[in-house]
């Protein structure tokens, strides 16, 4: 078989065809692939968010609640009916590849549990290792109410990460942003609900 | 196999191989390499997209005229790695995760295109998904020596396996950016001297 010619038409043509078949197939595993990415979101969010809160025998994602005007979303952890610790999902737009997405789990009485990262696209082997025990051991144990949630060099308590500071702020900058809403939700009609 | 088919396909893994040889690709080769998973992860994909993309520009070889191809093997192209990403974020969330920013980056990886261009469009499509096939070979073996040095000597670690432990101190230079040059480097000179090149 002869190549085609390049006349105008045929360019026209062809280059019609071959954009309408390519966006037909994008249509069909998009529409095929979107449950399974939708599920496995939802699945991550809530491992994480049963990983991050103690004892717990009600279903926290289905009892979500937003904060600070619709940005972060609360996930309470019931014992008997009494809250015992809360999973916030909070963000950052500051991250070196974007948004950072993060599940932190904080007890009733401010101390934090730690993070668990859902979403990020740092650069790999370097700020990807927030996501690792070594960075986010360094949250645990402190308290809301107490402790200075700062890099270091600010002053604060947690250390950054050699090669990834922009990484570290950003993941500190969620703490903190899920910090203060904690303990406006902590001091105010939180307790009743 | 016939000898010629057989040529096509290690032609990729060694002779020319697209990251030692041709010095294609480089963007991939020297960013996603920090550790041997990624490097593997990135090549398999890689391999995927080539032997696809191949195949389907070999078969619409003579219905596209000359003077439109490269934008309707861009679509082409295009389209596999979007199909690729979507199907990795649907089923292996882990991986897709890791590669991140990556894998749409593999549709302005020349080496596709470069082999689109200098044989898909040349040759049936049995020897362009050979052709395709041994050139991600070439590329996912280049990528996981590459991320295997770097994370052995940088990370001090092999595929996730801690050797020298929480206090040890491993080269961190090799898996930032710097690193990835020295390693290309001194990989390439190896090579170079296995195959005779500068002689």
């Amino acid at each position: 078989m002869k190549p085609v010619k390049s006349s105008l038409f045929n360019m026209i043509m062809a280059m019609t065809v071959v954009s309408v078949c390519s966006a037909a197939s994008i249509g069909y595993v998009y529409q095929k692939t979107k449950e399974p990415i939708e599920a496995s979101k939802t699945m991550k969010i809530s491992k994480a968010i049963e990983e991050m809160v103690g004892n717990f025998d009600n279903k926290p994602f289905d009892e979500r609640t937003t904060l600070s005007g619709g940005d972060l979303e609360l996930y309470p952890a019931r014992e008997n009916g009494t809250i015992t610790s809360v999973a916030i999902k909070s963000y950052s737009n500051n991250g070196f590849g974007g948004k950072i997405e993060l599940i932190i789990g904080i007890l009733m009485d401010g101390t934090v549990t730690g993070y668990k990262i859902i979403q990020q696209n740092e650069t790999p082997g370097l700020g990807t290792k927030i996501t690792e025990n070594k960075f986010s051991e360094q949250f645990v144990g402190l308290n809301a109410h107490d402790d200075n949630f700062e890099l270091s060099k600010n002053g604060g308590e947690i250390d950054a990460l050699t090669g990834a500071t922009i990484s570290s702020n950003a993941v500190v900058e969620a703490v903190k942003k899920a910090v203060t809403a904690y303990k406006k939700f902590a001091g105010g009609a939180g307790n009743d609900q | 196999m016939t000898s010629k088919s057989m040529q096509n396909l290690t032609r990729g893994i060694f002779k020319e191989n697209p990251v030692f040889v041709m010095m294609l690709g480089m963007c991939p080769t020297l960013g996603v390499t920090t550790s041997m998973a990624n490097g593997i992860g990135m090549g398999l994909a890689t391999l995927f997209v080539l032997a696809l993309s191949n195949m389907a520009i070999s078969l619409v070889k003579n219905l596209i005229p000359a003077m439109v191809r490269i934008p309707c093997y861009i679509v082409i192209i295009a389209s596999f790695v979007t199909i690729i990403n979507l199907l990795m974020e649907a089923y292996l969330p882990a991986l897709h995760a890791q590669l991140g920013i990556y894998i749409p980056l593999i549709v302005v990886n020349c080496i596709i295109l470069g082999r689109a261009e200098a044989f898909a469009s040349k040759n049936n499509i049995w020897q362009s998904f050979l052709d395709g096939l041994g050139m991600g070979i070439g590329f996912t073996i280049a990528l996981a020596l590459l991320g295997g040095i770097r994370e052995i000597l940088g990370a001090g670690s092999i595929l996730g396996w801690n050797f020298v432990g929480e206090d040890g101190y491993p080269i961190l230079l090799f898996i930032m950016p710097p690193g990835a040059f020295l390693a290309l480097a001194g990989l390439i000179m190896v090579f170079n001297k296995i195959s005779g090149a500068n002689k």
